[in-house]
């Protein structure tokens, strides 16, 4: 059987829940699962031993991982991970460093992958619009779609060793500017809820906020919002040419569905959509859609969920 | 047949607003552009492969970036901007919508097989070190497949730092970027050589004169062949994505009181 080799997916110096997800999907493509966990402090590792699946666990300790360098990340993971498939989340950074390590070993990347049977992997091309599957022959580098695959439960348990890493810098952290909001971006949240066009006004992306913060949601806009107002910046955009994400609930508020917003969130897991038009396509992708005004749909909405969550 | 070399780098000098003696500073920049669908067209399948016969191709969104970032960096240093495609005839268009907005030199690496991503990175990582470039400009991922593992890879390749997914860029001694990391952003300094992978950012593209459209019109590209390597990844097939079954749909904002009942009862997800 194939080796596999996993980077674990890392959240504010912990192993991420993402983790287990990739050794579900690692599972799939071989056995003999190789964990590492870039880390500067080696005990963060200990906890990913449990995961069930993982034949072995690589603390790859290095004071470089404080901040993401794609060639001294790739350099470092590269020498402390064995030969296989490696497997890794197909978060913006992690995608990246997927690239470097493929392009090191002189292998390819399949990013993003969506399924996996045997040796064909699937992966959304046109933001989703359409499906590729792909062939794998060998050895290459994969980076698995959060939210998408089972993960893989806690109840196992295996060694871990630490070995120390090492590689050579090529950029330098001047400064970290941290986001004014503790709001999450949307790449990085498990439910968004985003506004139109429909908003009428910047201000009124104020209300989304509430229930944002009721949920512990981020704030998105679509192309058309963006493209309008100044005070909404393009970070927050959905889209083909914005940030492609796949929540587990997506809330459009405001928002007809253009075919380029479509494409960046249709893999929600959950899809609300509040829209005054009945014929707007986004209801046409919504589990549940409201035909409302959002000035009439958002109050309730918003006092519905802080009864539930309270 | 000998190329005619000509004089492409007579504007530098005057493109230089800081007026320094760029003989010493000239940077060589590449910019590396694609085309793809429209981002507004929608996608068709035919038999068990895209059919793009019919769509509108341009040039992909955060490719524009990477154009107008190399041309505010030679803008900045001095230096000269060449635009890189991989393509077949089809794909001179993209490289002529950036000569119109002022890129110098426009390259074609003729090749219209299909590449995985290493037999791709590595034909462009061989032209970049033969033809001596040392900035490498291109967008964060490209429309179509959307995987954004050109820059970091060609970078690998090269043995070069990369940046991905820049929103800002000061061209000061070397770089110093914007990049966004978890909770915020990061200020990074990089120097070159050096690979930039493009967002969105601040900055406004700019759009092409007549002039430029003239002058993009007689531009010659320069047709390089490449002999890309065996792909150990090959497409099986291309399909659309499974129709998702059809929603609830309720009237009324006072509906949203349901609509909450239901993501938890059904749904389960608060």
């Amino acid at each position: 059987m194939t080796e596999t080799v996993i980077i674990a997916e890392m959240h504010k110096g912990k192993v991420s829940p993402t983790t287990n997800e990739l050794v579900g999907a690692a599972n799939l493509l071989g056995s003999n699962c190789t964990l590492i966990v870039p880390c500067t402090d080696s005990s963060v590792a200990d906890e990913a031993s449990n995961i069930s699946g993982v034949t072995k666990v690589i603390a790859a300790k290095s004071s470089l991982f404080t901040n993401y360098d794609a060639a001294a990340w790739a350099q470092a993971l590269d020498s402390v991970a064995p030969q296989g498939i490696v497997v890794t989340s197909a978060s913006a950074q992690s995608k990246d460093l997927a690239a470097r390590i493929a392009a090191r070993r002189d292998i390819s990347v399949v990013q993003d992958v969506i399924s996996i049977d045997g040796n064909t992997l699937s992966t959304p091309i046109y933001s989703g619009k359409a499906i590729e599957n792909v062939s794998i022959n060998g050895d290459v580098v994969v980076s698995i779609r959060p939210n998408v695959f089972a993960g893989a439960d806690n109840d196992g348990s295996c060694e871990v060793q630490v070995i120390d890493a090492s590689g050579d810098l090529s950029t330098a952290v001047k400064e970290l500017v941290e986001r004014a909001s503790t709001r999450l971006d949307v790449s990085e949240a498990n439910i968004i809820i985003s506004g139109g066009r429909g908003m009428g006004s910047p201000d009124n992306f104020s209300h989304l906020e509430v229930i944002a913060d009721t949920l512990g949601a981020a704030v998105g806009a679509s192309r058309a919002a963006v493209d309008t107002w100044a005070e909404i910046p393009h970070s927050m955009q959905v889209g083909q040419t914005g940030k492609t994400v796949n929540p587990n609930l997506y809330i459009a508020v405001g928002i007809s569905g253009a075919i380029q917003h479509l494409a960046g969130m249709r893999s929600s897991k959950y899809i609300v959509a509040i829209n005054k038009d009945a014929d707007a396509p986004i209801f046409q992708y919504a589990d549940y859609g409201i035909v409302s005004t959002w000035e009439e749909a958002l109050p309730v909405l918003g006092n519905a969920l802080s009864n539930m969550l309270s | 047949m000998a190329q005619i070399k000509k004089s492409a780098d007579t504007n530098v000098h005057q493109l230089n607003p800081t007026g320094s003696a760029i003989g010493d500073t000239m940077v060589k920049i590449a910019v590396l552009v694609k085309q793809v669908p429209d981002t507004n067209s929608k996608i068709q399948i035919s038999g068990d492969r895209v059919d793009l016969s019919s769509v509108k191709m341009v040039m992909s969104p955060f490719d524009e970036f990477a154009v107008e970032n190399a041309l505010l960096h030679k803008e900045a240093a001095g230096g000269t901007v060449t635009a890189i495609t991989v393509g077949g005839n089809s794909a001179d268009k993209v490289l002529k919508d950036a000569k119109a907005i002022g890129v110098d030199e426009i390259v074609r690496l003729d090749c219209t097989e299909y590449m995985d991503s290493n037999a791709f990175q590595k034909v462009i990582s061989e032209v970049i070190s033969q033809d001596g470039y040392e900035v490498v400009y291109c967008g964060k991922s490209s429309a179509d497949t959307g995987s954004g593992s050109t820059g970091p890879g060609v970078a690998e390749k090269l043995g070069w730092a990369s940046v991905s997914n820049v929103t800002d860029i000061e061209f000061t001694d070397g770089l110093t970027v914007t990049a966004p990391v978890e909770g915020g952003d990061a200020i990074i300094n990089v120097s070159t050589p050096v690979v930039v992978s493009c967002d969105k950012g601040s900055i406004k593209v700019r759009k092409p004169n007549v002039k430029g459209i003239m002058m993009a019109k007689r531009a010659q590209v320069e047709v390089k062949s490449v002999s890309p390597n065996t792909s150990s990844v090959t497409i099986v097939s291309q399909s659309m994505p499974a129709e998702k079954p059809a929603g609830k749909k309720f009237e009324g904002g006072q509906s949203a009181e349901t609509v909450v009942q239901l993501l938890r009862n059904e749904a389960n997800i608060i």
